[in-house]
């Protein structure tokens, strides 16, 4: 593998640019702007290296390269506009700054990944929305525009400002989720909300399945939830199921939410205070890491009891793992240690149910042998190695996303 | 024998020979779609009865490296949907079937030529609906929403198409068949169906598609607020935005708008001494709840200047202020021999500097420009009336088109919200996306339909783009 010299990358971008070694003694570079980003990656992509991106080192495990570029230079927000409910901010600002930030004026972005401390680029490249994309969907209906740099060092500037936009292809929905197969993301537009005045969150205790059946009932009624997340004990800390569910708006709305809440689950579901709800979702979000590896499944509502136990019956029969399910969307999300045997049985089996079991993080040997995707339908994986030819057209990005 | 007869006689026992169209006089019919100002004959028509026939047409077409085009109702405004001489186009209207609906999921497969306001129809008894509500939804195709991603007035809370499409079985210009997304809509690999959603039909031909289905909303309301500016009516959208309401609609239109639909068979009341009215719609499950947000909401108008505020008495009340809006573009088209529908958006916040501004160019060139729009998502429609057969009037409406779409982009925003690029919006493009960003498309284009023979012409203007080289890369 060659390898360029920390001194090199130095006289490359000048002193004003940190660059440094890591650990293992790999140059690591932190760029301020996409132009010296674009400057590394050109020269990578000229010289053969191989480049691992790193944001706050707070998901993704550390892969081999021959340069690391930290992205944590490529922070703060741009801009906000508090009248149009539009953010940019640059991807390696930290989820809470640019949470707080945006809490200054009054507005929020409506995603709580799982993890914490994460960059803002993590949660793009791995599409990790958390328990509110019950009500506000995937990281994708969040982002209006970005800015990415190609493994070959180009700038390619897609979507825009505004909240509904068809000009061109929409390269967003490509990059986001992508895992960092088409380049790294510098720069987003993000679509706010307002911050809601009332924040209620309801908590019911059981057996899974009885839970399971009262989430399923909840979803069926009228709108869903802002989050509607089945928790295992290992994701609250606790000693049994929760099924958690989370009502924003105005107090009349969730005040008419819950009396329709407590109408279908057909269980007590309890009332908890500001602290304690935000020790529960904060508590399940940083536990989501505590293990080596994270999957998420994607299934439909119908089916949760089937892949939960489909988890739980190859990766964790004690039940012991985080594990939670985002009830309307379908999605079980699982993190712990693994035998990639395990994960390799489990991707098959659910693909045969037609769920998609995407790696969102693992050890690099695990990531490198089992791609965070893996199981294409036929006639994709060309199209996903011709999209990665064009974007990282030397394999200086290499994502392991099934595309070798 | 061109390379388009031969393919035709392959087509033919597929199809049979009455589901294609050869004859001048037949494909005139579709030489235009809704876009009065292009035109464009396209070599033949060919109508597929099934899937299996769309898969057998495309392959046909690869084998002999024939362009095609997809066209549904031909309701599009960007003549998207237009093929020349040497191209086939495949209409499917005949595929109309809906295969599945799965309450109990909230989605449906449906065939691309089932008509977007049917499948809300079928979900209706299970209290759910299809929510990207574009204009047109009467007459337009789910596969044309899906290459267009189109929107509608409702999706300023609920969406446009591209948040409600899970999955899609895609025919790809060589004839491959693909599925992309799965039954819950996570991918199975990077997103491309959020790629192939308004990719304007030019990765490939959409023959299944599965999307999401919304609850009904149980309480509506509906306001109808009158103003003696459009810059305070602006600035009351602004409000309403800010106040962090999320609004199930929120239409405006100006003066002449509603002048001419005042005096169409579609009057719905509204007053015609008004510079602009705006139709707020809030919904929700809870009567109680919707009622406090509409009592906020009018306020908010109130405060911002609103001469009378009016609220839909009953349902009858709410279809009659909603047709006002519905049929504006037809009541519009009864003025005079044509009409150009122009799409833009701006930041929500800029809305009336720029409304300021287009009725300044609109007066510059001497022509009537309407105004009837998705203020909510600050998603304009300036209308221009014109009559084609003065050359002089062409002219004005073409330089007056330029200028208000530069008026837009000026302002931070995009030369279309919902109506796609086409053929009508290539020139644009370049004052939107550097050569870098038009190279990429074009390239992930390359990747889909290397020959570049599916929907060819449209959105990508060619000369513009930075040429990319995809390195042939080892396979390990």
């Amino acid at each position: 593998m060659t390898r360029p010299t920390t001194e090199r990358i130095r006289a490359m971008l000048g002193s004003a640019v940190r660059v440094d070694a890591t650990a293992d003694g790999i140059p690591r570079a932190t760029p301020r702007h996409e132009e010296e980003c674009a400057l590394l990656l050109h020269h990578a992509n000229a010289e053969g290296w191989t480049v691992a991106v790193q944001g706050s080192g707070a998901w993704a495990a550390p892969r081999p390269a021959a340069l690391v570029i930290a992205t944590t230079g490529l922070d703060g927000l741009s801009d906000v506009s508090p009248a149009d409910l539009v953010a940019t901010v640059r991807a390696g600002t930290t989820w809470r700054r640019l949470q707080q930030e945006l809490g200054d004026h009054g507005m929020w972005l409506a995603i709580d990944p799982p993890g914490s401390d994460r960059t803002v680029g993590s949660v793009t490249a791995t599409g990790t929305a958390g328990p509110l994309r019950s009500g506000f969907g995937q990281v994708r209906e969040h982002i209006l525009g970005l800015t990415i740099v190609t493994g070959d060092g180009k700038v390619v500037r897609t979507g825009g400002r505004v909240v509904k936009n068809v000009a061109g292809y929409d390269l967003a929905k490509l990059v986001t989720g992508s895992f960092g197969a088409f380049g790294i993301v510098t720069e987003l537009h993000l679509r706010l909300r307002t911050v809601p005045r009332a924040d209620q969150t309801l908590v019911g205790r059981g057996v899974r399945d009885e839970l399971l059946d009262a989430a399923l009932a909840i979803a069926e009624g009228g709108v869903p939830p802002a989050a509607l997340e089945l928790l295992s004990p290992g994701a609250t800390g606790g000693d049994g199921w929760r099924l958690a569910v989370r009502l924003l708006g105005t107090d009349g709305d969730v005040e008419a939410g819950r009396n329709d809440v407590c109408r279908r689950a057909g269980i007590a579901l309890a009332d908890t205070s500001a602290m304690e709800s935000a020790a529960l979702w904060r508590g399940a979000a940083a536990r989501a890491v505590d293990g080596q590896v994270t999957v998420r499944l994607g299934g439909l509502p119908e089916g949760l009891a089937a892949t939960l136990d489909l988890v739980a019956h190859h990766l964790d029969d004690t039940v012991e793992d985080w594990m939670s399910a985002t009830v309307p969307a379908g999605t079980v999300r699982w993190t712990g240690d693994a035998r990639i045997e395990d994960l390799n049985l489990l991707r098959r089996l659910a693909a045969e149910r037609e769920i998609p079991l995407t790696v969102e993080r693992a050890p690099w040997e695990t990531l490198e042998r089992l791609g965070h995707f893996g199981a294409y339908r036929e006639g994709v994986g060309r199209l996903v190695r011709g999209l990665c030819d064009v974007f990282d057209p030397g394999a200086v990005l290499r994502a392991p996303v099934g595309a070798t | 024998m061109t390379a388009l007869t031969q393919v035709l006689s392959a087509i033919e026992p597929i199809v049979g020979s009455r589901w294609i169209r050869r004859g001048r006089a037949e494909l005139e019919t579709y030489s235009s779609d809704g876009l009065p100002t292009l035109h464009a004959r396209p070599g033949a028509a060919v109508l597929p009865g099934s899937r299996d026939e769309v898969i057998r047409i495309v392959r046909a077409l690869a084998q002999y490296h024939v362009p095609f085009v997809a066209r549904g109702a031909g309701t599009g405004l960007s003549g998207g949907a237009l093929a020349q001489a040497d191209a086939l186009l495949i209409i499917l209207t005949r595929l109309t079937r809906i295969l599945q609906i799965d309450p109990r999921n909230r989605r449906a497969t449906v065939e691309p030529g089932v008509v977007n306001v049917r499948l809300s129809n079928a979900a209706a008894p299970f209290g759910l609906h299809y929510a990207p509500d574009p204009s047109s939804q009467t007459a337009c195709t789910l596969g044309g929403n899906v290459a267009e991603n189109a929107g509608g007035p409702h999706c300023v809370k609920y969406g446009v198409t591209t948040n409600h499409i899970l999955a899609l079985e895609v025919v790809l210009p060589d004839g491959d068949v693909v599925q992309l997304g799965s039954p819950g809509g996570d991918p199975w690999g990077p997103d491309l169906v959020g790629l192939f959603v308004g990719s304007e039909g030019m990765l490939g031909i959409a023959t299944r598609i599965t999307v999401r289905l919304t609850p009904l909303p149980t309480a509506v309301r509906t306001l109808l607020a009158d103003f003696n500016t459009l810059r305070a009516a602006g600035e009351a959208v602004s409000a309403i935005i800010a106040a962090g309401v999320v609004p199930a609609a929120l239409e405006m239109m100006d003066r002449n708008c509603v002048g001419v639909v005042e005096s169409s068979i579609y009057a719905a009341g509204y007053p015609t001494d008004a510079a602009a009215v705006l139709l707020v719609e809030l919904d929700g499950m809870e009567d109680d709840a919707v009622a406090d947000v509409a009592r906020a909401v009018a306020a908010l108008l109130a405060d911002h200047g609103a001469r009378t505020i009016r609220t839909a008495s009953d349902e009858a009340d709410r279809q009659r202020l909603w047709q006002g809006r519905k049929k504006a573009f037809g009541a519009l088209g009864r003025l005079s021999p044509d009409l150009v529908v122009q799409d833009a958006v701006v930041p929500r916040s800029t809305l009336p500097d720029v409304l300021d501004r287009i009725a300044a160019i609109g007066d510059r060139y001497g022509l009537t420009v309407s105004n009837v729009f998705h203020a909510g998502d600050g998603n304009l429609h300036p209308n221009i009336t014109f009559d084609r057969s003065d050359p002089d009037q062409r002219h004005r409406v073409e330089r007056a088109s330029v200028e208000i779409m530069e008026a837009c982009i000026a302002a931070g925003g995009t030369i279309t919200g919902e109506h796609g690029v086409g053929r009508d919006k290539l020139r644009y493009m370049p004052a939107l996306f550097d050569a870098n960003t038009l190279g990429a498309m074009r390239a992930v284009r390359r990747v889909f339909d290397p020959e570049e023979r599916c929907n060819p012409g449209k959105v990508i203007p060619i000369h513009a783009c930075r040429e990319w080289t995809t390195a042939k890369r080892t396979i390990t």
